[in-house]
């Protein structure tokens, strides 16, 4: 076809009336809070024209427990147990969150060695929860057989978790003062024998879904979220560095032993469906190498400092803290009137930010986008309502 | 070695006028037969996609019912037997019903089109390849019926999907059907059969056949609506798709059919490109064919359409989905040009004579007499 001719058309289809000559009309449609993709019970109310998205509208409060009113009549100690529910994929990094706050408050010591265990098996939860994140993507996509592989890889760490800490999905390990129990006398050979299965098979994942032609024409400029949308809506972790924010709590503010490793904060350029992708396949290999540096130096020393009966007591005030769960930034704020209890707790939550990313990115493109969206959000819908 | 190759239809046909009774048999016996062949393939078809999903993805699949889970298609079936058989409320209730009936019909017709060894058709139609593709329109209808009649947007959406799908893959469906169909001179399934006696269209038509290959299993993969191609179903996006409001045994048909669509691509592709019941001749090695007819024609039949039928299922352990508007991509801008050329492509190597073994080809078949050999155990050449 010659440029005149191009062109011709060109201008005669932008010379169209902008309503479709069909005469398509606009549909309501609920997404949820039944649906397999919304991995929960997110609701979303589509606007849609045939299967252009044009409006998403998110409906929260479908799994709300109340969690952070369950704090107020709980003590400093039995509030941390309530926060493995929020993100349960992040399990140990809300206890340590909550745990953080509380040692704040209470200025609470902690050696070496309980930091050391803090940092490596958040660290392989992150690892944890990436892997059930990518089983899914793939299913979201309509491949069946990640979903598998993620599964199976995830059931060895999950095996090494029960061995130290009991849970397998809800943890309970971290608590102010220490870690509840000490770690397993297997479990840094455990560790060793999971990263020799899993590193191969970071591999295989890659060679499964990433170098898959139709996976990237999915991925590859849909939901474009910019630097600038995701730095006002609060998106945190991979969300907002796929968008080419290099902020990661780990880097910035290091707890734990993050400032005594070596690790690299992989970024993203243009804050696509992809780069979401990308970011989260190159930061399990950097957890990996954040597990490989701690698992040869666990330090010596007691795994508590504080008696599990000591009651903890909080001078009036209002305290806050925050941690990078494998989602984002969870922050918990505390605010104490004196005495055993908080009078308010509340948790900053990764997904709750995240979660609106959808609304900006997602229209305009398809029902197929939206679920690749939702996907590479990486959303834990208990943890956006508490 | 010769065949001749006759269908139940014909046999029946050409007992009527003098033993009626008998012909009835075959008749009836055809449609016992074929509704047999149709309940055990797709039960076996179940078991295999259960079991080579199970081994993709590291699991064992079915293992409880019966030795290695083999009943375990059997019971699924009792089960959606006995469920309930709910029809949604302000559904179209006639088109409802109708809609996985449509979808089975449209197989079924199809399948007793196929010629499955030189005397396992039931019916050999002088149009058949026109035929298989009329009547497999059918199972579009239901779906698109199916999606309509459900009052539910998710079901509409995936009504929508497959019949924009469908109708488009078609056309390339089509053009790479009349590639076999122009190297081999006729409509007629058995005809196409019996003219790739001197070797398999896939690779004795200069590339012009391996093309047309490619693009069947593509353009029929996407026909039957499996992965990567499964976006009238597309779980993830539509819960369902067109199906979300069946259940029970109408849910049963539309699975079967499915199922059993993915025997017929796999059959139509062995027939028009993969030699069909035909032994694996090459040229002149006369021990090397003499060799290859010790087998069974049925089981030559058999083995290439469960090879077939199996590279579909890799693709669908193995792909994600495609998006509406690439799959429209796919069809419009890459396989229908690549089809068209495909064509023309073929066309002048028929016209030139200019295919692999063409002298053999050319001569007409030669009559040996069939002595002593039966007609499906092949004979000395």
């Amino acid at each position: 076809m010659n440029a005149t001719v191009a062109t011709t058309l060109r201008a005669r289809l932008d010379a169209l009336p902008s309503q479709s000559l069909l005469g398509t009309q606009e549909y309501f449609v609920n997404m949820g809070p039944q649906h397999p993709s919304t991995h929960g019970v997110l609701r979303l109310v589509l606007k849609l024209d045939g299967e252009t998205v044009h409006q998403v509208i998110p409906v929260l409060g479908y799994i709300h427990r109340g969690i952070e009113k369950i704090c107020e009549h709980s003590n400093y100690r039995q509030l941390v147990h309530l926060t493995d529910r929020m993100d349960y994929l992040s399990a140990l990094a809300n206890n340590w969150a909550a745990t953080m706050v509380v040692e704040k408050a209470a200025a609470m010591e902690t050696n070496s060695r309980i930091e050391a265990i803090r940092t490596l098996v958040t660290e392989l939860q992150r690892i944890h929860s990436h892997q059930l994140w990518w089983g899914v993507f793939g299913m979201d996509l309509g491949a069946f057989t990640p979903f598998f592989y993620g599964f199976r890889d995830r059931e060895i760490l999950t095996d090494v978790f029960e061995r130290t800490i009991g849970g397998r999905l809800t943890m309970n390990y971290i608590q102010p003062g220490g870690v509840m129990h000490d770690i397993h006398p297997e479990l840094v050979a455990d560790v060793k024998a999971f990263l020799a299965v899993f590193k191969p098979r970071l591999d295989e994942y890659e060679a499964l879904l990433s170098e898959n032609v139709i996976v990237q024409e999915r991925l590859r400029g849909v939901g474009v979220l910019t630097a600038q949308d995701a730095v006002a809506l609060g998106a945190t972790g991979p969300v907002l560095r796929a968008s080419g924010v290099a902020h990661d709590l780990r880097k910035a503010e290091p707890y734990g032993l993050y400032g005594q490793v070596a690790f690299d904060v992989p970024v993203g350029s243009r804050g696509d469906c992809w780069d979401r992708y990308a970011v989260r396949m190159q930061e399990m290999r950097q957890s990996i190498r954040i597990v490989e540096q701690l698992l040869d130096n666990i330090p010596e020393g007691k795994h508590f400092l504080v008696k599990p009966a000591a009651k903890i007591k909080v001078k009036p005030g209002v305290w806050y803290s925050h941690l990078e769960t494998a989602r984002g930034v969870l922050g918990a704020m505390l605010v104490s009137t004196g005495g055993e209890a908080p009078y308010r707790v509340h948790f900053r939550t990764p997904n709750f930010n995240n979660l609106w990313a959808v609304t900006t990115t997602a229209t305009g493109g398809r029902v197929a986008d939206l679920v690749a969206i939702l996907s590479s959000l990486d959303l834990v819908i208990p943890d956006i309502d508490r | 070695m010769h065949f001749d190759p006759q269908s139940l239809a014909s046999r029946a046909a050409h007992l009527a006028p003098t033993d009626p009774w008998p012909a009835l048999g075959v008749v009836v016996g055809s449609v016992l037969g074929v509704a047999a062949f149709v309940t055990v393939l797709g039960l076996v078809l179940i078991y295999a996609e259960r079991k080579i999903a199970a081994h993709f993805q590291c699991r064992v699949g079915p293992y409880r019912v019966g030795p290695h889970g083999t009943l375990q298609a059997v019971a699924d079936a009792v089960k959606l037997l006995l469920k309930e058989d709910v029809v949604p409320t302000g559904s179209d209730h006639l088109l409802h019903i109708l809609a996985p009936v449509l979808s089975f019909a449209g197989m079924v017709l199809c399948i007793i089109a196929l010629p499955m060894g030189p005397h396992a058709q039931v019916v050999d139609l002088d149009i058949g390849v026109l035929y298989i593709t009329a009547v497999a329109g059918l199972g579009v209808l239901g779906i698109l019926l199916g999606g309509w009649s459900s009052h539910n947007k998710w079901s509409l959406l995936g009504a929508m999907r497959a019949g924009a799908q469908i109708i488009s893959y078609e056309l390339s469906a089509m053009l790479a059907l009349l590639v076999a169909v122009l190297f081999s001179g006729t409509l007629q399934l058995s005809g196409i059969v019996l003219a790739q006696q001197e070797g398999w269209w896939i690779w004795r038509a200069h590339g012009a056949g391996l093309v047309a290959f490619v693009l069947f299993v593509v353009a029929g993969t996407a026909e039957i609506n499996r992965t990567p191609f499964d976006l009238a179903e597309g779980e993830s996006e539509l819960t369902a798709g067109f199906h979300t409001e069946y259940s029970g045994l109408r849910f049963a048909f539309f699975f079967l059919a499915e199922f059993l669509n993915l025997f017929v691509l796999a059959a139509m592709a062995t027939t028009l490109f993969l030699g069909g019941w035909m032994p694996l001749h090459i040229g002149s090695w006369s021990a090397w064919n003499a060799a290859m007819d010790m087998l069974p024609p049925g089981l030559w039949f058999a083995g290439k359409a469960a090879a077939v039928v199996f590279l579909l299922m890799w693709f669908r352990w193995t792909f994600p989905r495609l998006r509406v508007d690439q799959l429209m991509r796919l069809e419009w801008k890459v396989l229908l040009p690549i089809g068209f050329a495909n064509l023309f492509f073929a066309a002048v190597l028929v016209v030139s004579g200019w295919y692999f073994f063409p002298t053999v080809a050319a001569a007409p078949v030669p009559q040996l007499p069939a002595a002593g050999s039966s007609d499906d155990a092949g004979g000395a050449p």
